[in-house]
């Protein structure tokens, strides 16, 4: 049931992204100041704005986690803040390569989105060692969704705080997409569909990783029969497992992955 | 509350645990900067971001030491018991971290001014704003991060790397609004922009700490 629609999203995914790229390479005019350096644009914006929205996302999965108590919802939002991680990386570094493209150096103090992204991501990096340090599954999952809704508030009031700071040094590179011309338009809003796309593809495979390997365990501790492989503990993990049994009985793990 | 806000001001009055380690933490932290910048005293943002770094990382201090008491003897179990709203320890505890906050800035503003001084006489109501405002923050944030952090396994390590990041904020809109008051030549109040920033993340951050403090006391 987790896998349905994985390969529709996949192979949309990849279109998506040829589509992009060829924009991107072909269709897309040189930049007038920055030449082929701006092309990284293309791809770093829409990253730190997937990775953003993911964060979002997360927090608003973890309230309801809250309200509901539902261990799956604390799963999808585990998947959409490591998601979130890996993009973030990503855009930190495609920035900080057109940094020093066009500034000439690694890091710029005077971009603010730069500046509040890796303020954000070294919060959420707390996430994966605060899950690790709590061994109660339950407590786990409840602290996570504390923090992720605590850090989901950070974000906006971060960006605005570090823009703030730094608004009145660095003129805006770029504002929004109402000042670029057509086609960089068009080009910019196809990357964005194409890495949003991404983004939700990624989730969905860890998602279905994650269910499977549940199903498996759940599989394999019948063959084997209770209390055998039952006593051995579950070994510690920043990761939620929602637990076999309470999802769905055997029988319907057997029958969905046959 | 009342009652829970009186119980934690007389635990540290008895033991003396945290307010007298941030206060001399602060004061210690002017002398190493007084030689990692070789320094005699300073003035304007330099002497606006010294002055936060370190009453951020005394604060820090008294964050992680918050909720150990009730972790590790019980007053948590002893709290759930009681037939009151979980809330009220929330607003006890960010009162109590509040309190220590101003007694560490009574100690450590005073010795900044020995120690590095830079002259601000006639700003001192306008720094005493700012403080407030920040103080606000970092009260509730470090409750709400204290308790996040007091039932993990690595929680003096999870304390400061929670708190540090998020209190970001309150380090630019602190430093900025009293760098003016540090400056030689009195550049004038601080702007209103950096108020504002703090007082939007007191607002916003006491919410969340009101409405998500509940869950961290369920077991």
């Amino acid at each position: 049931m987790y896998g349905k629609g994985l390969r529709l999203l996949s192979i949309s995914t990849v279109a998506a992204m040829a589509l992009a790229l060829s924009l991107v390479f072909f269709y897309a005019p040189l930049d007038a100041d920055q030449g082929f350096l701006q092309k990284i644009f293309y791809i770093h914006v829409p990253m730190a704005i997937v990775a953003l929205c993911g964060f979002i996302i997360g927090a608003l999965l973890a309230i309801a986690h809250l309200r509901t108590r539902d261990p799956r919802w604390d799963m999808r939002s585990y998947v959409a803040i490591h998601m979130s991680l890996i993009f973030a990386v990503g855009a930190l570094i495609t920035g900080s390569i057109w940094a020093k493209g066009s500034w000439g150096h690694w890091w710029e103090w005077s971009e603010p989105t730069l500046v509040s992204f890796l303020i954000v991501f070294l919060l959420y990096a707390t996430y994966q060692p605060l899950r690790f340090a709590i061994e109660d599954p339950e407590r786990q999952a409840r602290y996570a969704s504390v923090f992720a809704v605590t850090a989901g508030a950070f974000v906006p009031l971060n960006f605005m705080a570090v823009r703030l700071s730094t608004a009145y040094v660095h003129p805006r590179v770029l504002g929004s997409t109402s000042n670029l011309p057509g086609p960089m338009a068009l080009t910019f809003l196809v990357s964005l569909g194409a890495i949003g796309l991404l983004y939700a593809t990624l989730c969905k495979y860890e998602l279905t990783a994650k269910h499977t390997r549940a199903q498996l365990r759940a599989l394999r501790r019948r063959l084997l029969g209770e209390g055998q492989d039952a006593t051995k503990p579950r070994s510690r993990s920043a990761a939620p497992s929602v637990a076999p049994g309470a999802t769905m009985s055997a029988q319907a793990a057997s029958r969905s992955v046959l | 509350m009342g009652a829970l806000l009186r119980k934690e001001l007389l635990v540290e009055l008895r033991t003396l645990e945290s307010v007298p380690a941030m206060s001399l933490f602060a004061v210690t932290t002017f002398v190493v900067f007084h030689f990692a910048l070789n320094r005699n005293s300073v003035e304007g943002d330099l002497a606006a971001g010294i002055l936060w770094v370190t009453l951020l990382f005394a604060a820090i201090l008294g964050v992680n030491r918050l909720f150990v008491a009730d972790a590790d003897q019980g007053g948590f179990d002893g709290f759930l018991l009681a037939p009151v709203d979980r809330s009220s320890l929330l607003v006890a505890k960010a009162l109590t971290l509040l309190a220590y906050l101003v007694v560490l800035e009574l100690v450590a503003v005073p010795a900044f001014a020995l120690l590095l001084g830079p002259p601000f006489g006639n700003a001192l109501p306008d720094l005493i704003g700012v403080l407030a405002l920040g103080d606000i923050g970092v009260a509730a944030v470090g409750t709400l991060v204290a308790a996040l952090a007091v039932r993990t396994r690595a929680r003096d390590l999870l304390g400061p790397l929670l708190g540090l990041p998020l209190l970001v904020p309150i380090v630019i809109g602190g430093a900025r609004a009293s760098a003016p008051l540090f400056a030689v030549a009195h550049a004038g109040a601080p702007a209103a922009r950096w108020l504002l920033t703090l007082g939007l993340y007191d607002l916003v951050f006491g919410l969340i700490a009101y409405a998500l403090f509940d869950f961290l006391l369920e077991d």
